[in-house]
């Protein structure tokens, strides 16, 4: 009674969590590919795609993938066969048990006749396959806690996933010994199975079990008589073993059996087996209702996820679709690491402790994003210098065991996030490439908006200190980016003679360069030496620069020219970020 | 028998896979072996106007992965190879910084000494294998072609530095093109920055300067332009299509210096990926000589 109304219950929530989260496929935005396309198209386009593709030759295609990557995981057993060793055993493990043990009921018994949960090969199949999945979690828990992955993190979703499978097998295999030594489950299968009327040989039959089927019981202790245990033999040879095999292939609960022996009497007093058969249903009831809101969603999502992005490509998928995609990757992604792994710039997050940096924790982030959770600026802030410290290598793309179009997904973010209108002083470096390559999928003023943000953010004050009307103000000279390496310092060579500004290409470019550029190289070099640090961080000159050391070559004075460019725009970049923090501190005052 | 690291950067794998191709099949031809590293990781170079520490720490890995194998590292891409030599430079120097860099690389089991040298693909070609080689690989000559070669700033300056050529006078690159039967043409601009690394911060300076370029290279009557760098090729290729598209001016092909070679040396256009550049090169055969050896 109560273990069908918490099933129904659980698997209510659970149909409905499953519904609940494919519908936010269709109604969640992420980025800018799904700011105008409503709900409603999205849903259709997806089921006239589906269509199309069940008629057509990427069927074929479909059904490779289907084998290949979501039943033989081929792409995780390239990154890493302990990982594909591990996620094969809890995978097909879990699902064998679910098949052949959970719902004995309605499907191996249906399948097989002669099915009975205690005979072989039934019995001994049962503690192999959750022995697979022990063995799977053991692997996982080495990975992530012994072995220590590099910049594999654990977070909150994958303590979940490891303890919920844990609890369900380990509860299962203590379930299982706890039974074997049960002295009332031994009775209450003597009364179904076997006829017993006379007290010789109740008492033959209980002393076999005690000495050859490990059955604690209260009334009669080893060592027994030869004589008793041959009746024993006999009985149970008629009434038990057509129905019973030996303990010992059920090779995990035989083992909890031995271990749990000396507290069996104890154990079976308190009802154990019903406390521990609670446990365990219980777990994997609580397992079921919360699988589409944890981490073992990917079971659904991520095999989508691979058929979808093994048939869709930007130029001829219906952008509704990629939209609808997109949202889905965010479910689909188990947090593997793979991406961290082999991402080409996170080497950037030893230095700069954005753990943003790293793709899969960007994931972990976006969904949260994407579920329209409110953000502080300080949170916006840092998850959009992880998404633009990216060099667009498509390594993470490559790798990813659920076969996430990471490239368009970054894209597709990376604007959303930096047209919010939050300064990103990353746009004014060479990881602005990619963008300036696709700028053709960017409206032109969408284009414009984060540029002017970043120079508007990285000039300081510039213009206060260049206004003509108040006198200059000589400070930080002691300013410590400068002197950290070889160029520091060289500036106070220079003597003025302006190479470095007659030889600049970007200088050459403009009629009247300082109106555009705010300093030219050799006014910049003119600062440091007077000390204006301030002055010499604020010109556009600095972000125009396009690094060819044309000024550096030739400067008579060996002055680190570009060098010291690059220094000055580090500290611009410091200078901004104070400022938006400064800024993000007050408006949360307020 | 040569054996280099191969380092390939970020631009390369996902947008210029020919020139990994073409200058793999290339190397192979005369001799180099060549190793990948998978752990090698970005070269810093798009870092180093936001963090010197992140740039160094990025660079710094390779040099010590490198290292690790016992193997020079040949590069492909100028920028990287510019970013390489860069660290390898300010990490000769000891401060606080480089104390940083060199516990952060301890983290990961690896050091760096110094004793890794850093090559660009070029330098190799000219220096390593050197000239004679090439011309006994080459089967048929290019005839009447005149190629524009553009140095690359990052692989050009701060010479004391990367250490490539004179970076006045340059002819490294000259050479190498002429062993191949084409005219090496001198044109005005031909030591001056491409414009990619200010594409997508201020892309009306970065397409003017690519624009000058082209002009100044037709100036002196050019068949092709010819780069040994993704971001050049990328700016000569597809960026030069967006300008086209907004001022319909003719096309001046760009082609990677491997492309160039290797179909002299009668590679597969595939392998060397003729057909993957955006602008139209696939004529570039027509001004090959009919070899004796494979007459055709």
């Amino acid at each position: 009674m109560v273990f069908n109304l918490l099933l129904y219950i659980s698997l209510a929530i659970f149909t409905f969590g499953l519904i609940y989260k494919i519908s936010t496929w269709f109604s969640r935005s992420i980025g800018i590919s799904s700011k105008e396309i409503p709900t409603s198209q999205r849903v259709s386009a997806a089921v006239k795609g589906i269509a199309s593709v069940i008629f057509s030759a990427k069927i074929v295609t479909l059904i490779k993938v289907f084998f290949l990557d979501v039943l033989l995981q081929h792409r995780i057993i390239k990154e890493d066969f302990l990982r594909w060793l591990m996620h094969m055993l809890i995978y097909s493990g879990f699902m064998l048990l679910l098949l052949m043990h959970a719902l004995d009921e309605i499907v191996t018994a249906k399948l097989f006749s002669e099915y009975y949960s205690t005979i072989n090969p039934y019995f001994f199949l049962r503690d192999l396959f959750g022995l697979m999945v022990i063995v799977g979690v053991g692997i996982a828990i080495y990975r992530r806690f012994i072995l220590k992955v590099p910049r594999l993190r654990t977070n909150a979703m994958d303590h979940y996933a490891i303890i919920i499978l844990a609890v369900i097998l380990v509860s299962g295999v203590v379930l299982e010994g706890a039974k074997i030594t049960s002295y009332s489950e031994y009775q209450g299968m003597v009364e179904d199975y076997a006829d017993l009327e006379e007290e010789s040989e109740i008492e033959a039959l209980e002393s076999y079990w005690v000495q050859n089927l490990d059955v604690v019981s209260p009334n009669v202790k080893g060592p027994f008589d030869e004589e008793v245990l041959e009746m024993g033999q006999d009985l149970h040879d008629a009434s038990c073993v057509d129905c019973h095999s030996p303990n010992q292939w059920a090779f995990n609960g035989y083992m909890a059996a031995k271990i749990l022996k000396p507290i069996s009497l104890a154990l079976d007093g308190v009802g154990g087996s019903t406390i521990l058969y609670y446990l365990h249903f219980l777990a994997c009831f609580i397992g079921l209702a919360y699988l589409p809101f944890s981490k073992m969603f990917h079971i659904f999502s991520t095999p989508v996820s691979l058929l979808a992005n093994a048939i869709m490509d930007k130029e001829t998928s219906d952008p509704a679709n990629i939209a609808t995609r997109q949202v889905m990757e965010l479910d689909a992604c188990m947090h593997c690491g793979t991406c961290s792994l082999r991402c080409s710039a996170a080497a950037a997050f030893d230095a700069l402790g954005n753990e943003y940096i790293l793709p899969a924790e960007k994931m972990t982030f976006l969904k949260t994003l994407a579920s329209g959770k409110a953000l502080s600026q300080k949170q916006l802030q840092a998850i959009q210098e992880g998404v633009y410290l990216c060099t667009n290598c498509d390594r993470c793309t490559v790798v990813c065991p659920a076969g996430i179009n990471l490239r368009d997904l970054w894209f597709n973010v990376r604007e959303g996030l930096v047209q919010r209108g939050i300064p990103e002083p990353l746009v004014l470096s060479p990881f602005s490439f990619y963008r300036g390559l696709n700028r053709e999928n960017i409206s032109t003023e969408d284009y414009a908006g984060p540029l002017a943000d970043a120079n508007r953010a990285v000039a300081g004050k510039f213009e206060q200190v260049m206004d003509q009307s108040t006198p200059i103000s000589f400070k930080g000279r002691e300013i410590v980016e400068l002197n950290q390496l070889p160029s520091a310092g060289t500036f106070s060579y220079c003597f003025g003679c302006q190479t470095c500004t007659t030889v600049c290409p970007v200088v050459n470019e403009y009629e009247n360069p300082l109106e555009t550029l705010g300093l030219l190289p050799h006014q910049i070099m003119n600062c440091l030496g007077l000390g204006l640090v301030e002055m010499a961080s604020g010109p556009k000159m600095l972000w125009d620069c396009v690094t060819c050391y044309q000024c550096q070559e030739h400067c008579p004075q060996t002055v680190q020219v570009t060098d010291l460019l690059f220094l000055l725009k580090n500290l611009a970049v410091k200078n901004a970020e104070k400022i938006a923090d400064q800024l993000s501190v007050d408006t949360e005052d307020v | 028998m040569m054996k280099f690291a191969l380092f390939l950067g970020c631009n390369i794998p996902a947008r210029v896979e020919q020139y990994d191709t073409s200058a793999r099949a290339v190397l192979k031809q005369v001799g180099v072996q060549l190793v990948d590293i998978r752990e090698f990781n970005c070269c810093g170079y798009p870092m180093r106007n936001a963090d010197q520490k992140a740039f160094l720490i990025s660079s710094a890995v390779n040099l010590g992965l490198a290292e690790k194998e016992n193997l020079d590292i040949i590069v492909l891409c100028k920028c990287c190879f510019g970013s390489l030599k860069e660290a390898e430079h300010i990490l000769k120097e000891e401060g606080e910084l480089q104390e940083e860099v060199n516990r952060l690389l301890a983290q990961r089991g690896l050091k760096y000494t110094g004793k890794t040298q850093i090559k660009h693909f070029l330098s190799v070609l000219y220096h390593d294998v050197g000239l004679d080689t090439l011309k006994s690989n080459i089967s048929r000559q290019y005839k009447d072609c005149k190629i524009a070669p553009h140095y690359g700033c990052h692989a050009l300056r701060p010479s004391k530095i990367t250490r490539f050529d004179d970076p006045v006078a340059p002819t490294i690159f000259d050479k190498l093109v002429e062993v191949t039967g084409a005219k090496s043409v001198d044109w005005t601009r031909k030591l001056e920055c491409c414009g990619a690394p200010v594409l997508g911060v201020n892309d009306d300076l970065s397409m003017n300067l690519t624009r000058k370029k082209l002009e100044d290279a037709k100036k002196v009557s050019a068949d092709y332009l010819c780069s040994a760098c993704p971001y050049c090729h990328l700016q000569f290729d597809v960026v030069q299509k967006m300008i086209i598209s907004q001022n319909g001016n003719d096309p001046l092909a760009s082609v990677l210096y491997p492309q160039l070679l290797g179909l002299s040396m009668g590679l597969d256009e595939k392998i060397l990926g003729i057909h993957m550049n955006q602008l139209n090169i696939s004529n570039l055969s027509s001004f090959l000589e009919s070899g004796e050896e494979n007459a055709e």
